[in-house]
């Protein structure tokens, strides 16, 4: 049986949109190391920044006492970065996709980083257990078979 | 650490603001208040050059939307000018071109006020 080699990493860090920087040059790295390409490399860089973005303000309110967990994982197929919250989660039926137009007059929370995590990944699944914690599980394969860039 | 930079410079009538670094959810009162202090001017014809802005997120985009509504109003725009590649991507993601007029330089965007 082929044995699957797979890499793990952590950073645990304080919800503060100051680490946003350190949050994305910490994925950069990893992503480049894995060998993902430059667009791919933008894509899970600004994907992981909007789920961590979405942590702080809504999940945390600028807690900055509060930590955000993300976990890498890399495997010759893919990479998949899972970002885990302690805060109360959401109803994700609620957010809605964002209409551009109207978003300008009633901005809707966290929806447009959403949206942009589902446009640029391959996969994005939400793991909510309301008053315990939320977990966002964003995966990019690295060819084209199953990816959608 | 502090990553963005915005300065304005007026030309005649237009406000320019010149964008530099990383907008994202931590840079992005830096640049509310840039806006907000020309719009205090009743400067209503805006360009913002993206010629050396290295990185946005929706945070970023987020801006424009709080403020267009009030610019149009007045009877005036907020015009983008000199995005990377990079940094276009990300608007057209999420579908801004329908929304914002988009140029290749300041000097173009300035001209169709």
């Amino acid at each position: 049986m082929k044995q699957t080699v797979k890499k793990k990493y952590r950073l645990k860090i304080s919800a503060a949109t100051e680490n946003l920087e350190i949050i994305r040059d910490f994925i950069n790295r990893l992503a480049k190391k894995a060998g993902f390409n430059d667009e791919q490399v933008d894509q899970i860089e600004l994907s992981v920044d909007e789920a961590c973005t979405n942590v702080i303000k809504h999940a945390y309110k600028y807690d900055a006492r509060k930590m955000i967990e993300i976990d890498v994982f890399i495997d010759p197929e893919k990479i998949e970065i899972m970002i885990t919250d302690r805060g109360n989660g959401f109803d994700l039926s609620k957010l809605a996709k964002p209409k551009l137009d109207e978003f300008i007059k009633h901005a809707r929370p966290g929806g447009l980083g959403i949206h942009l995590m589902k446009k640029l990944m391959d996969k994005v699944k939400f793991n909510i257990e309301p008053g315990k914690k939320t977990q966002v599980s964003l995966i990019k394969y690295r060819s084209q078979k199953g990816s959608k860039k | 650490m502090n990553g963005f930079q915005v300065r304005h410079v007026a030309k005649d009538d237009v406000s320019i603001l010149y964008l530099s670094g990383f907008l994202d959810a931590h840079t992005v009162p830096q640049f509310e208040n840039a806006l907000e202090e020309v719009i205090k001017k009743k400067r209503y014809k805006i360009v913002v050059n993206f010629k050396d802005l290295d990185y946005i997120s929706s945070a970023g985009l987020g801006v424009f939307m709080g403020f267009i509504e009030e610019v149009r109003a007045n009877g005036g725009d907020i015009k983008l000018s000199n995005l990377s590649k990079r940094v276009y991507k990300v608007f057209d993601l999420l579908g801004f071109p329908a929304l914002f007029e988009i140029y290749d330089d300041e000097q173009e965007a300035c001209s169709k006020f």
